[in-house]
């Protein structure tokens, strides 16, 4: 953050406009939280029961695969920032990650469904389908923007036009990591 | 040229993977889902805060945050425990 930026009450990273859809987004999930969890409250016994079916293992791996995105992410606009030529690589390992987690999430609704567990099994099978989906079209959409900014990079490893883009696909791309984060503790975790 | 190995992220990074393994092992330590769900928030708050680059952000943008991390975290804990 620059000093003119301290002084004007504080630094947005990437586009403005990027952050109403962020906030837009913040707001639906919210929905999405509260409507599973008076689902949970009504159908109790099946949402224990089907919930347990889930793999532990395979949501905690997600998760971790998502935390370290976003280290990489964070560190590759840090890297931008300062004009560092390693920003290109640490954007590629958020890219490659990235892409674990939906390799990782496929396997997973593969084996879910070759076990007759479907969208239409029960209800809690809705929601478990719904909002990974939807989650997963994020990561989907995170990853052709971080393709998109990886892009960009001059031959000598440069971002030229400074570091909005690169701010921008980066706070969406920790969007995606934080809705995950609520999503696993929900769904795996409770 | 600046260590990427040892900064500010990677302290944060390392707390939010420590924090996972610990909900994780909840049949190890018999945690609540009550602590789960206040922990799974705290993870939130820091990846906003520090990730988002939130802190540094206008203070509204920053309060907004925050507020939506307690108000949500707030009304599922009542859903879901009380």
């Amino acid at each position: 953050m620059t000093t003119a930026e301290r002084r004007s009450g504080g630094h947005v990273p990437g586009e403005e406009g990027l952050w109403v859809f962020i906030g837009g987004d913040l707001v639906v999930f919210a929905v999405f939280f509260i409507t599973y969890a008076v689902a949970h409250r009504q159908e109790y016994a099946l949402f224990e029961a089907s919930r347990r079916l889930l793999d532990r293992q395979l949501g905690l791996l997600n998760t971790l695969l998502l935390l370290t995105s976003s280290l990489c992410m964070a560190q590759a606009v840090a890297a931008v920032r300062r004009d560092d030529r390693r920003a290109r690589p640490l954007l590629l390992a958020t890219i490659a990650l990235g892409s674990g987690f939906v390799v990782v999430k496929a396997f997973e609704y593969a084996a879910k469904i070759s076990h007759g567990f479907t969208l239409n099994t029960n209800s809690f099978s809705i929601y478990y389908y719904m909002f990974t989906a939807i989650h997963l079209v994020h990561v989907l959409i995170g990853l052709g923007v971080l393709c998109f900014a990886a892009s960009r990079f001059d031959k000598a490893g440069r971002m030229p036009g400074g570091a909005a883009l690169i701010e921008g696909s980066g706070a969406f791309w920790h969007l995606v990591d934080l809705l995950w984060i609520v999503l696993f503790a929900l769904l795996y975790l409770l | 040229m600046p260590s990427i190995l040892a900064n500010r992220a990677v302290l944060v990074w390392a707390v939010l993977v420590a924090a996972t393994l610990l909900s994780f092992e909840t049949t190890v330590l018999g945690t609540s889902g009550a602590v789960i769900l206040v922990v799974a928030f705290a993870k939130v708050l820091l990846v906003g805060r520090e990730f988002m680059e939130l802190r540094d952000a206008p203070a509204p943008m920053l309060w907004a945050f925050q507020s939506w991390v307690v108000a949500v975290c707030g009304v599922l804990l009542a859903l879901f425990f009380a």
